[in-house]
């Protein structure tokens, strides 16, 4: 072992070093630079396109440039929340039994399964749908739209709902038993209360990804030209719309969509902002 | 896990001196002239996390091939002294160091200095065993090798072979050199990881309270491979257990953290005097159980 | 917990009488119910998808998944041409974004001040909740057009002087485009995996190999990318799943076209576009037969790498939570 060999030695391994601190900095500009560059192009395309009448008009028929997506913007709000009314009480009712009930092998299966419902494709859970409501009744519907929406929601609340449960310190129900208090009402009066803001973050996060998913509409909701507000009718909705007129060959029909897409994302991003100003820390689900 | 994060901790990139004097080979064959030599001084040397002070104002001559104790109750930044020594204390987050540590002549905070190579001519090995999971014990042992330009198998073969029966564990595993390190009790991890610090010839070895994750047997095991160890190189152990500094250390250090919160060397004897003729009261009152 | 809990509260529970008890169990029925809610639902998926691809799978065979020839209007189904482009696209931008979500991990756990590892994690989550539909439109009217005119060119002029399948004629959609996509997408999930179980991995095992010497690099190497590898993997893996189900961005860039790819610009399908853009148009019972069988097969694949993705995260992550406070 020569010193000289020592030295060549050193210096290729801090050489190495240095490249390749080098390489993860530029990894870290690559993954950010997307983020960017979709937002720059969602905002300076969509601000061209954004004018009142296209929040408070309905489509033209097709070719004619002109009107609005206000009956997609409604159907969408009307969509999203009647999943978030079917899906909360279960996802919250799953998450409460996870937390209190699911410490042992039926819970890990039931947990995994969630997982994994979880991680499945959007468009297998519309065609579990379509299948399941669309079929039989013979038409597209809200409800049914809502009814996949909600399928999605459930396990991603459920699992933030059972973290968060589960993070309530031990004292506090130990208090509340010792008080002689039955488990049911612990966990409704004390555990739940405490854990609410994590629960209305979950609540909101899949609020967020819900909004945005078209797939699951497709062949649900399946869109509509008109304004509906009706369960039982085809409804519209902005990520359907949006990818109609992404596809479409009309250039207003693209101007349109990069609006919505405005639109969409800023909603999203404001939620993302109210969820980090509401717990003041940082939330994340895994996917 | 950020480096240079202290003042005193020139970036470790900025330039890069290895002069020849600095010989890897830490000094073998030593002679009784040598003995009382000073291995490695530290001068006023003060710890921070982030802007806590932890060890304020610390200078101290450690012997070489002996073995230095440092003791004190515990939040007494005697760990944190221990880290500033080798240059570990920086990788914690936030951590801070001002001040001298010379090493042969040469400051290892000083500008020219490397930490990686600081590391490489003092070891350390932990509180608790920490083999790497993933590897065998003979790849244990071999893993800071490979910053030592050694190629060929047999030198590293050899190089193990010496570094496990240095570490008294040679006996005991000879047959099964290819089984995960983790495999082995707690003690013998000790030992592996004693193993894995001497196989690149350090001139000083750092032991952070290694026996406090050990049952009694263990730790006898690695209190004996202490004083072997002595012969060769300069260890300086952390302890809070007294008995042990009394039973391997040749002068011990005495730290205790006053009113602010920040450890201070409080006296610093061969380990004899300490122990049965104090100086400082404080002292007395620890090593008598007063408190602590 | 249960079951610490259990400890104090046994006593007391026993002195009161069934009415309690009662209600406890009420309880545990009623979230059990919930719970049940959601086996019923993953059943159900498999259920329908079976009964309605039912037609489809007695009069396909097995020849349904290696044949590439999909011709509804004489009634031929083969989904051989959409396994591939799925297995084509997913597989290169999971290859893809792995090497830069690990790379990004790394950096923001071993390197980054936290000042900058925190807007930089957040915005790359940030990646994940944009909507698919806008990835489609951004990715046809902006992406493809930097394709198009940039990107293809520098490769066909690099590696399609060697290699044929980089050699041809690039395109605003097509197989790249949807690469480069579904790449974007699957980073911000393969990187909170892996950045997560890199912050799991102990600090003693980095002071054990930086007090042998080792530069940033070499701690990485040694000490923190063996321990976390399977937990890297399962992420990488659930990115995988990702990618495999995305349909409307990749329905919108890939071009749509029944045919095996021959160079890397080419149209092609995947399982998850195909349903997407034929389902509304299917021509009779017996195409959307064969569609639901399509939705079959991409359900099992995606079911079956989800379980194995979790399974390996789960084992890494053991007692870890899934969602992350910090």
């Amino acid at each position: 072992m020569t010193t000289a060999g020592l030295v060549a030695l050193h210096r290729r391994r801090r050489l190495t070093d240095r490249v390749m601190t080098v390489v993860m900095v530029i990894a870290a500009v690559a993954a950010v630079t997307p983020l960017v560059l979709i937002m720059f192009h969602v905002l300076t395309h969509g601000m061209g396109a954004l004018s009142l009448s296209l929040l408070t008009e309905d489509p033209n028929p097709p070719g004619r440039p002109g009107g609005g997506v206000r009956n997609a913007i409604a159907g969408s709000m009307l969509m999203v929340g009647m999943a978030m009314a079917i899906g909360t009480p279960i996802a919250i009712g799953c998450g409460i039994f996870l937390s209190e009930f699911g410490q042992n092998r039926a819970g890990m299966v039931l947990r995994f399964l969630v997982d994994v419902l979880a991680g499945l494709p959007s468009i297998t859970i519309g065609l579990f749908i379509y299948s399941l409501v669309v079929l039989p009744n013979k038409r597209f519907t809200a409800i049914a739209g809502a009814l996949a929406l909600a399928v999605i929601l459930i396990p991603v609340v459920a699992r933030i709902t059972e973290e968060m449960l589960l993070l309530v310190p031990r004292s506090l129900r130990e208090a509340a038993f010792a008080l002689g208090a039955p488990r049911w009402r612990t966990v409704l009066t004390v555990v739940v209360p405490t854990a609410l803001p994590g629960i209305v973050t979950g609540l909101m996060l899949a609020l967020s990804r819900i909004a945005g998913e078209a797939a699951p509409l497709l062949f649900t909701s399946l869109g509509n030209q008109f304004f509906s507000t009706d369960p039982l009718q085809a409804i519209d909705s902005l990520p359907t719309r949006i990818y109609t007129y992404a596809s479409g060959p009309f250039d207003y029909w693209h101007e349109q969509a990069w609006a919505m897409s405005l639109l969409l994302v800023v909603f999203i991003l404001m939620v993302s902002v109210i969820v980090r100003a509401l717990v003041g820390t940082k939330v994340t689900v895994r996917q | 896990m950020t480096e240079s994060a202290s003042p005193a901790a020139v970036d470790e990139r900025s330039s890069f001196d290895f002069s020849p004097t600095r010989t890897v080979a830490s000094p073998v064959g030593v002679n009784n002239a040598e003995a009382k030599r000073v291995a490695l001084r530290a001068e006023h040397i003060s710890a921070w996390y982030g802007q806590k002070l932890a060890v304020s104002d610390v200078t101290l001559d450690i012997d070489a091939h002996s073995v230095t104790a440092l003791i004190g109750p515990s939040g007494c930044g005697k760990s944190t002294l221990l880290r500033c020594l080798n240059r570990m204390h920086e990788v914690t987050p936030k951590g801070r160091v001002q001040g001298r540590v010379i090493l042969e002549g040469e400051d290892i905070y000083g500008p020219g200095s490397d930490p990686t190579r600081v590391r490489q001519r003092i070891g350390m090995v932990f509180q608790k065993p920490n083999p790497f999971p993933t590897m065998s014990i003979e790849e244990n042992v071999a893993a800071g090798l490979r910053f030592m330009n050694m190629r060929s198998k047999s030198e590293i073969a050899d190089r193990v072979e010496a570094s496990l029966k240095a570490a008294a564990l040679w006996d005991e595993v000879k047959n099964d050199l290819k089984k995960p390190g983790m495999a082995l009790s707690g003690g013998q991890q000790q030992r592996l990881c004693i193993a894995r610090a001497i196989a690149v010839e350090p001139e000083v070895v750092l032991m952070d309270e290694p026996c406090s994750a050990l049952d009694p047997l263990a730790t006898l095991k690695v209190e004996d491979l202490m004083r072997t160890l002595a012969v060769k190189y300069t260890i300086v152990i952390v302890t809070h257990n007294m008995q042990q500094a009394a039973r391997v250390s040749d002068r011990t250090a005495f730290m205790l953290a006053g009113e602010g919160g920040y450890g201070e060397l409080i006296e610093y004897l061969p380990t004899d005097e300490l122990f049965t003729n104090p100086q400082d009261q404080r002292t007395e009152d620890y090593i008598t159980g007063r408190f602590g | 917990m249960a079951s610490t809990t259990d400890l104090g509260h046994r006593p007391s529970r026993s002195v009161l009488v069934g009415g309690l008890h009662l209600a406890d169990r009420l309880f545990k029925g009623v979230t059990g119910f919930a719970a049940v809610f959601v086996v019923l639902i993953v059943g159900g998926l498999f259920y329908q998808l079976i009964w309605r691809a039912w037609p489809a799978i007695t009069a396909n065979g097995f020849s349904f998944i290696w044949s590439t020839d999909w011709n509804p209007s004489q009634g031929i189904f083969g989904a051989g041409a959409f396994l591939v482009g799925t297995a084509l696209t997913s597989v290169a931008a999971l290859i893809l974004a792995t090497a830069v979500a690990v790379l990004v991990a790394l950096y923001l756990v071993e390197v980054a001040p936290s000042r900058v590892s925190r807007p930089v994690s957040y915005m790359v989550e940030l990646l994940a909740a944009i909507p698919s539909v806008v990835y489609g439109l951004w990715g046809i009217y902006v992406l493809g057009g930097f394709i198009q005119s940039t990107l293809g060119p520098m490769l066909t002029h690099t590696l399609g002087l060697f290699i044929p399948f980089f050699d041809g004629t690039p395109r605003v959609t097509g197989l790249l485009s949807a690469i480069v996509v579904l790449t974007i997408m699957i980073i911000p999930t393969v990187m909170a995996v892996s950045r997560d179980v890199i912050a799991a991995v102990p600090g003693s095992q980095r002071e054990a190999i930086l007090a042998l010497g080792a530069t940033r690099w070499e701690t990485i190497r040694i000490a923190v990318l063996p321990y976390a590898r399977s937990g890297i993997l399962g992420g990488a893996i659930l990115g995988l799943a990702r990618a495999v189900g995305e349909t409307l961005a990749v329905t919108l860039v890939i071009g749509n076209r029944v045919s095996i790819p021959h160079t890397i610009f080419d149209p092609t399908y995947t399982m998850a576009s195909v349903i997407a853009n034929q389902f509304q148009e299917a021509e009779g019972a017996t195409h959307r037969a064969a569609l639901m069988e399509v939705a079959l097969l991409l359900l099992c694949v995606t079911f079956l790498i989800n379980v194995v993705a979790r399974l390996l995260v789960w084992r890494v992550t053991k007692g870890q939570r899934s969602v992350v406070i910090e």
